[in-house]
């Protein structure tokens, strides 16, 4: 059943880079650009609403308060949320819930990470009871060992090749030119990217994504409080922070195994398929009415993946599609028109929300070189390990 | 042989008998769903509510889901060799218990020579050694290789 809107008011980003700052300087700069693009003061804010995160000491656990102090204390609730990749969406999922059911009309939802250097570790106080300590330890499974597990599975299944991972990372690279919040603005040829290191066959360095600082933040209100405001605002429609369902029988960061499926058959719907489509029921909209696309490309071959689970294609079509130039700018669905992943690096809590603010640009057509023409809905689609969904649905 | 201790990197997940090794896993008593690592506390099953999990082993072999490589050193707790050596990972469905199971491959394996739905199965194997230990840890291999 179709749910309630509410409403972007504003927008902004810090841009992505390694800067050596504390995150909470990334999150105050987006927060405030987000509030000036509101034309709201930092008063007006009835609740802050932090994605985590869990390498920056303990502000990165509480980072709503964290943000809140650096603002200025003015005695307002606070929510920190985490769900790994997905955070940014659970602290724009917690705003969404106290909007709709009324308790404050008004909300600043911010995620910011300073992030290390080269694979993600477990995390300093992890102990051998931790399954991302384990897979570490005993099989050596990074991420990018899962990144690549997919990515075989596609060539192995449906042709793909690694000139098509290449495409992806051309494909965005050269969206990523166009935005001034990205940390990678160059373009990159297919050669470029065979020719980079191989990291986890058949993923090159070029395939997969850096990790990086950054920040991005919203002002989400009410329908009310926005046409009080005269505002005709951009609006989420739906906002899904799914988990999978038993069992679940594909293997995720940071597991092991998968659910065992010899007593209980696998679901109709697979976990991945499950997160958009929860989105896009609580929109009344379906993947046909999307005209662009935010999703996680962690790798090339995973941006891939999330065009079939998403519903731009059916099972084993998104070669086709990308070939084609349907998820190119100017294409039926352009898909990660900021440039993705791949031209941004992953700062974890921001990324979730940064996706929504990329399409709150292309839906009001301001994204300036990187326009996707005619923009009035778009999807945003990202999975945290722990089995956490993300995806959000905008439209005009 | 080198002389050091072979001891499990992991206690209570596999046994090893010679070279042939089954994991450790466990099974539901009420809706027999399995569990690897084992799960002894409660079923994960959500229509299950039992508290009643043996522990069982498992069968050895099963289907390649799907392959890669790291050509790069891990961070700890990865305890990488000095030089480091690239290694193969393999996600594995056993035939049996019906879970895709994570694991390096054997150290003999050759990447170009894998395909997905192909038969593997388990190899007992050095994950990394010290002075005195050798640390054993359960390995896939292609059957007959």
């Amino acid at each position: 059943m179709a749910k309630e809107d509410i409403a972007i008011l504003g927008v902004g980003m810090h841009p992505w880079g390694k800067w050596g700052r504390n995150f909470t300087e990334y999150g105050i700069e987006a927060a405030n650009a987000a509030l000036a693009d509101a034309d709201l003061g930092w008063r007006d804010i009835q609740l802050v609403c932090g994605g985590e995160t869990i390498r920056n000491g303990y502000p990165g656990f509480v980072s709503g308060s964290a943000f809140s102090q650096a603002l200025g204390w003015t005695g307002i609730p606070v929510a920190s949320s985490y769900g790994a990749c997905a955070s940014g969406t659970q602290a724009i999922q917690t705003a969404r819930a106290q909007i709709l059911a009324g308790m404050i009309d008004v909300a600043l939802v911010v995620g910011a990470d300073a992030a290390p250097k080269g694979f993600f570790a477990p995390t300093g106080n992890a102990t051998s009871n931790d399954p991302d300590w384990l897979r570490f330890h005993l099989v050596g499974a990074t991420n990018p060992i899962y990144f690549g597990l997919y990515a075989r599975r596609r060539m192995d299944l449906y042709g793909a090749t690694q000139e098509d991972f290449a495409r992806v990372k051309v494909k965005n690279a050269a969206a990523g030119v166009h935005n001034p919040y990205a940390r990678y603005r160059k373009e990159v040829a297919i050669e470029d990217v065979m020719k980079s290191k191989m990291v986890s066959d058949p993923l090159r360095l070029l395939d997969i994504c850096a990790t990086s600082d950054g920040g991005a933040s919203m002002v989400l209100s009410s329908m009310e409080f926005a046409r009080k405001h005269a505002i005709d605002p951009v609006r989420i429609r739906g906002v899904s922070t799914v988990t999978p369902r038993y069992p679940n029988d594909v293997i995720e960061m940071p597991n092991f195994a998968t659910d065992s499926s010899a007593a209980v058959p696998v679901p109709a719907t697979p976990f991945r398929d499950s997160i958009a489509k929860r989105a896009y029921e609580d929109s009344g909209m379906g993947p046909d009415e999307m005209d662009l696309a935010e999703v996680y490309d962690l790798s090339t071959a995973l941006e891939l993946d999330w065009y079939e689970n998403i519903g731009l294609c059916g099972e084993g079509e998104a070669e086709k599609i990308l070939r084609d130039g349907e998820t190119t700018i100017g294409g039926r669905c352009p898909v990660n028109p900021s440039g993705g992943l791949g031209s941004f690096g992953e700062a974890i809590p921001a990324q979730a929300i940064a996706q929504v603010c990329e399409l709150t640009w292309q839906i009001r057509g301001q994204a300036g070189g990187r326009q996707v023409e005619g923009a009035r809905a778009g999807v945003t689609a990202n999975q945290g390990l722990f089995g956490h969904g993300s995806s959000v649905v905008v439209s005009a | 042989m080198s002389g050091k201790n072979r001891v499990p990197a992991v206690e209570g997940w596999f046994v090893a008998d010679g070279e042939a090794i089954n994991l450790i896993g466990s099974q539901c008593r009420q809706c027999q769903s399995y569990f690897f690592p084992k799960e002894t506390f409660f079923c994960r099953n959500p229509d299950c509510q039992s508290k009643e999990l043996d522990e069982v082993p498992f069968g050895r072999k099963g289907t390649l889901w799907s392959y890669t490589n790291n050509c790069y050193p891990p961070p700890k707790p990865y305890m990488a060799p000095d030089p480091f050596v690239p290694y193969i990972v393999a996600a594995v469905q056993l035939d049996e218990e019906k879970m895709v199971v994570l694991g390096q491959c054997v150290a003999e394996t050759e990447i170009e020579k894998l395909k997905v739905g192909m038969e593997m199965e388990l190899a007992l194997d050095v994950l990394y050694e010290d002075d005195d230990n050798e640390y054993l840890v359960w390995k896939w291999k292609p059957v007959g290789a």
